[in-house]
């Protein structure tokens, strides 16, 4: 029979990270653990913070362009596309017809890049370690597009303000095609993987619960909202870069668990080749570059202008003086205010959930930290 | 591309707008050489709505400003004004997600930091911004009551302008370490400034530049 001080000692202090590989980076996680049981979290992050919002006072407009690619590195085309439309904004330019079809293109092929990589993170941490090689696998395929276009298949630094720098390749179209004819079947092959497989079922369903209601308290946005129920996708509700032209569902579910979070990636992946077929059948003709200046110099004034990025609402807040250089550069980003739900998640559940519900946030810590 | 006025090292700030158009033979002056003209201001135009109408019949005089620029509407109140205002908004015109809280930096003007609080209203599909003015040292009230999100949000505003939020349940810094000195998005912070004591005692290096 245990001892009096035995059982009075049920409270432990637990350290996740921040080298822990399912933590997807330098995160950690102070656990506070009744025997398995979670009776709180606390975030510890920072590890990766630049100082990105200080370095963009201190560049011009242009210069800065790259650095947004190293905040959301899986998800750089979206992070850049956001940046251009928010100086576009300032300065009262629109991307010509031909740049933002180009742009949706790449940022939809983008957008599944960033999916699959977290699928196959995300079911390696729950211990199926078959899908990460094939969701590798078709990414590769995805940045080898990127890197015909731009040169770069990472951080890629593919759009300018105002609109491109390059104008697609020979064979660009046919590329797209023929990744969407590729791709979209696999999807169903990582479905007949997952979907239905016990473990994983076991593993996610009812896990991490956030309800519609929580995740407006906690200002959580992305596939993280539209699994709770929330019909919430900037590309629908407002617009931008000619979303509006294309014919695309929101997938949405109800319970707001880590499953429905999981399932409704998995559909926005085969949304975004929807997306990706109208756009490259009507890529119009014309200048890939608007009517911006050599010398990039907005108007004294300020704008806030958002997208849908993978991970969720990733906007900018820009305030000009005037000068070549932003006066202030903030950046509203997705996995930031996402983690902060964590603990509202995970309290009451097992430490392997945890893991899936870090998992299932998708976050990346450049981004976290900027 | 822009062989323009490349940024060197910690530049002075320029004044809210006022600077002088460069001409393309590139001057090699520095800021402080072009007295500061008459600065120019946003041209936004004021915003007129049910919305705002009744705002500004609520809070009164509280309430400075109701604008629009490009499209986007923003309201500038009072610091007093700043929570009742957005709790306003959520609960009586369904701004009920806070998308964003930050901060800037006008280290010339009387009341140095702008809060600016960024609400969304799924039920509108609409955006407002809430500008604060505050002068340096104030604490402003913290938005925690309202808003879950507002935690992290001004514990980071916190660790990069030391805006310190009263009544805020843990307010420590969040992305820099506890024991670092200086707020870095203030704009007199240099671009290379650092904590040398921090960086000398916990990496075991001169310096991190």
């Amino acid at each position: 029979m245990p001892d009096a001080t035995f059982l009075d000692s049920t409270e432990l202090v637990l350290n996740m990270g921040p080298q822990h590989p399912s933590t997807h980076g330098v995160l950690r996680v102070i656990l506070k653990l009744d025997g398995e049981k979670i009776l709180g979290t606390e975030c510890i992050i920072g590890y990766l913070h630049r100082g990105v919002e200080k370095i963009a006072e201190n560049r011009t407009y242009a210069q800065f362009n790259p650095y947004v690619d190293r905040m959301d590195y899986v998800a750089a085309i979206s992070n850049g596309l956001g940046y251009c439309l928010a100086i576009e904004k300032l300065l009262n330019v629109e991307a010509p017809p031909r740049a933002q079809a180009v742009r949706v293109i790449l940022t939809e092929l983008n957008r599944i890049a960033s999916h699959l990589l977290w699928l196959g993170t995300h079911a390696l941490d729950i211990g199926a370690i078959t899908p990460v090689f094939y969701c590798l696998r078709e990414r590769e395929e995805a940045l080898k597009i990127f890197e015909q276009y731009c040169g770069a298949r990472l951080t890629t630094h593919a759009f300018r303000i105002g609109g491109l720098l390059y104008e697609t390749y020979d064979g660009f179209e046919k590329d797209i095609v023929a990744f969407c004819d590729m791709f979209l079947p696999k999807v169903d092959e990582y479905e007949e993987l997952l979907t239905n497989n016990r473990i994983w079922v076991g593993r996610l369903k009812g896990v991490g619960i956030l309800t519609a209601d929580e995740c407006k308290e906690y200002g959580v946005t992305g596939p993280m909202v539209r699994a709770a129920g929330l019909k919430a996708d900037l590309r629908k509700l407002q617009p931008y870069s000619g979303y509006e032209k294309y014919d695309f569902d929101i997938p949405i579910r109800q319970t707001g668990d880590t499953y429905d979070r999981y399932m409704v990636r998995m559909e926005e992946m085969r949304q975004s080749v929807r997306i990706m077929r109208q756009a490259v059948a009507a890529i119009p003709e014309g200048p890939i570059m608007g009517k911006v200046g050599k010398v990039i110099k907005p108007p004294v004034g300020e704008a806030y202008v958002s997208i849908e990025a993978p991970k969720g609402e990733l906007g900018y807040y820009v305030v000009s003086d005037g000068s070549t250089q932003p006066y202030r550069i903030r950046v509203r980003p997705p996995s930031f205010v996402n983690l902060q739900a964590l603990d509202r998640m995970v309290k009451g559940a097992l430490i392997a959930d945890v893991v899936a519900v870090i998992g299932t946030l998708d976050i990346v810590l450049g981004e976290v930290d900027r | 591309m822009a062989d323009e006025q490349k940024p060197d090292g910690p530049q002075a700030p320029p004044p809210a707008g006022g600077e002088a158009k460069p001409a393309p033979p590139k001057p090699a002056a520095p800021a402080a050489a072009a007295p500061p003209k008459a600065p120019a201001v946003m041209a936004a135009t004021p915003w007129d709505s049910e919305l705002s109408t009744e705002i500004k019949e609520r809070f009164g005089d509280q309430v400075t400003e109701t604008s629009t620029y490009l499209g986007q509407n923003f309201i500038v109140a009072k610091a007093e004004a700043a929570i009742p205002l957005v709790e306003f908004l959520k609960l009586e015109a369904d701004f009920d997600y806070l998308v964003d809280l930050t901060a800037v930096d006008w280290p010339k003007r009387a009341e140095r930091f702008d809060l600016v609080y960024i609400l969304y209203s799924y039920a509108r599909n609409e955006r407002v911004r809430v500008k604060v003015p505050i002068a340096d040292g104030y604490k402003p009230q913290t938005s925690v009551g309202v808003h879950l999100t507002a935690n992290w949000l001004e514990r980071e505003v916190f660790d990069m302008f030391g805006i310190e939020f009263d009544g805020h349940p843990d307010m420590r810094r969040i992305l820099l370490p506890e024991e670092w000195q200086g707020y870095p998005l203030r704009k007199d912070y240099g671009i290379f400034q650092q904590d040398e004591r921090w960086v000398q005692e916990n990496l075991l290096i001169e310096s991190g530049q």
